[in-house]
């Protein structure tokens, strides 16, 4: 099914096109954009699309989907959870914030609840060094995190807690 | 030196700290106004007497990489602020664009007068969402005050600024790669020459900042730029002002702090990071950000070739004011000035292995020597930290790591390789304890 935009996305796609003095510079926003349209991840569908708007090939448009670790090429679960795993966190215990959610989601990184609920990723520093370690859910960072502070979070999303071992 | 300073910070936690009329209040957009009355060449002049160096990492002079800027002739100029923060251990930008949004807007304003653009983009890394609300917020702000727009301040030159995203990728703060990521292409860094300012952002001329760079412009001109140079320890090596540091690990009190530059590595881990997590001694600190190798408190200062560093040399590394050009003479970097400390019971093969994890992880794959140099370091950690690798192996890596070095087209392949050189050679019995034991059989982890 042909991927569209309903006419208020449309016109956000609109405005960001008049920011820059080329269509092309765009195209980042507008995947963005139709990402979130499109259920959180991108079609060829959604390529065809955004391509035809900015008046790009698809080819660059694929290409630049595949550059940016933001812009899913696989759908994904209704929440995204990432787990910062670089150095400060590292030193404040990322280890086990990820080990807690590997265990409570029955899940590696990478991978999708069988209900689809949540994705589990690993994440490169998120600037939040200073009250590490730390978790980004969707849009929201959790900071100096504790196990404890965690199994609210996982609770939350989780309508049925699996439990921890 | 020790010398805290509110110039940044004075509204951080504050509920309103962020609003445009708390920032008024405090004397906010007085700079702006005054330099857009100024001639550009005098405002550029100000703000090459403020020495203030670059605060991304590459310490570059803000003021004579803004006299680069050719005249305004046929093509448009383009500000672009580098706010893609994302070298591990680096949380500062994240603080100014959340709490203290306005600061930069003015220096984007200044900015974009002062080289002649009549538009910036700041390039928010698209994680940071609540930096990219409050900027958004900021903009709006500014533009119903009238300081935005076709006149602002009533003056004759337009200035707009827009947010725009990236979508998760570390090598687009390298500046050539963000310029392609706002074009909407790949982050992949462009060869040099032509530099941003004669060929940038839509192959027109471009100066790109760091977000910290221009909230410092603002306070310069609110002074004047010599005077806000002074307020540095350091003003004799042109290394000027205030600057955000950072602190994290094995600390007490990891955080954000203000200071003028010239604080030294111990007053940064001791008196205001609160020093070390059970009051353990100190393994080593990793100065600005992952890409600068790691310091240990044994090493000395050791510059006899130039008469400033009479004072420290003999000293520990840990006692020398923290500069581009005093850190850079010691071997490491400053860097973004974001320090990481490592407690003695972290092992540092395991951080080792971390890091070089972080550059497999972000290698934008153009260079050949970058791509398979740092998929090689990470296989060569795996294997030392598995305990099936051999002695010889150990050295491979550091001649991967010397062959990544200075063969790319960007700095990334740099900061990749240093770390690996700096940690092998620091630590070379640690790593020699993992191939002779098989693996690690001993107790320390990165995590206490």
């Amino acid at each position: 099914m042909a991927f569209s935009l309903n006419s208020e996305q449309a016109a956000q796609l609109e405005q960001i096109v008049a920011r820059y003095p080329i269509k092309q510079a765009a195209c980042i926003p507008a995947l963005h954009l139709c990402q979130e349209a499109n259920g959180n991840w991108i079609t060829a569908e959604v390529i065809q699309f955004v391509a035809e708007r900015l008046e790009l090939s698809t080819a660059h448009v694929s290409g630049v989907v595949s550059f940016y670790s933001l812009l899913n090429s696989k759908p994904v679960g209704k929440h995204q959870l990432w787990v910062c795993r670089t150095l400060s966190c590292a030193l404040r215990g990322s280890e086990a914030i990820l080990g807690h959610c590997e265990r409570r989601l029955g899940i590696k990184p990478g991978e999708t609840t069988p209900d689809g609920n949540v994705t589990l990723r690993t994440a490169e520093c998120l600037a939040s060094c200073g009250t590490a370690p730390m978790v980004q859910l969707d849009d929201k960072y959790y900071e100096n995190l504790t196990i404890k502070h965690l199994d609210a979070i996982l609770d939350a999303i989780c309508e049925e807690p699996t439990g921890t071992p | 030196m020790l010398n805290r300073t509110e110039l940044i910070t004075k509204n951080y936690d504050k509920l309103e700290g962020q609003s445009i009329s708390e920032y008024i209040a405090s004397g906010g957009y007085a700079a702006a106004e005054k330099a857009l009355q100024m001639p550009r060449e005098m405002l550029v002049n100000e703000v090459k007497a403020a020495h203030i160096r670059g605060r991304g990492g590459a310490g570059f002079d803000c003021g004579v990489k803004w006299g680069f800027m050719p005249p305004l002739e046929s093509k448009p100029h383009y500000l672009i602020v580098n706010a893609d923060e994302g070298e591990p251990g680096t949380f500062k930008d994240r603080t100014i664009m959340e709490q203290n949004p306005h600061l930069l807007i003015e220096g984007c304003i200044i900015g974009c007068y002062a080289i002649g653009a009549h538009c910036c983009y700041i390039y928010v890394r698209h994680e940071l969402h609540m930096a990219k609300s409050r900027m958004w917020a900021a903009i709006e702000q500014a533009k119903a005050k009238g300081y935005l727009g076709k006149h602002p301040f009533g003056q004759a030159n337009p200035i707009d600024i827009w947010v725009h995203t990236g979508a998760g990728a570390y090598i687009c703060g390298e500046e050539t790669a963000l310029l392609n990521s706002l074009e909407g292409r790949r982050g992949e860094p462009r060869l040099k020459p032509p530099f941003p300012a004669q060929s940038g952002a839509f192959g027109c001329p471009t100066s790109v900042n760091n977000v910290e760079t221009i909230a410092a412009v603002t306070l310069a001109l609110r002074m004047g730029g010599d005077a806000f140079s002074r307020l540095s320890t350091l003003h004799n090596f042109n290394d000027g002002g205030v600057r955000l540091f950072g602190v994290s690990g094995h600390v007490k009190r990891p955080g954000i702090y203000e200071a003028a530059v010239g604080l030294t590595l111990r007053e940064l881990v001791y008196d205001l990071g609160g020093g070390i997590l059970d009051d353990r001694p100190m393994l080593g600190v990793i100065p600005g950000g992952s890409s600068c190798p790691i310091l240990l408190p044994s090493e000395l200062v050791d510059v006899p070739s130039d008469p400033r560093f009479e004072p420290y040399n003999g000293k520990s590394v840990l006692d020398l004011p923290m500069g581009v050009d005093t850190f850079r003479a010691i071997g490491t970097m400053l860097g973004t000035c974001c320090a990481i400390v490592l407690s003695d019971a972290a092992d540092p093969v395991l951080a080792c292995r971390n890091l070089v994890q972080f550059y497999k992880h972000e290698s934008c794959g153009q260079c050949t020597p970058c791509r398979e140099g740092c998929g090689w370091l990470d296989r060569l950690l795996d294997k030392i930290v598995g305990g099936t690798a051999t002695l010889d192996e150990l050295n491979l890596a550091s001649e991967v790591a010397s062959n990544i070095a200075g063969n790319t087209i960007c700095a990334f392949g740099d900061g990749a390789a240093g770390p690996v050189l700096a940690f092998v050679q620091k630590f070379r019995a640690s790593f020699e304890d993992y191939i002779r034991s098989g693996g690690n059989k001993q107790t320390r982890r990165l995590a206490l």
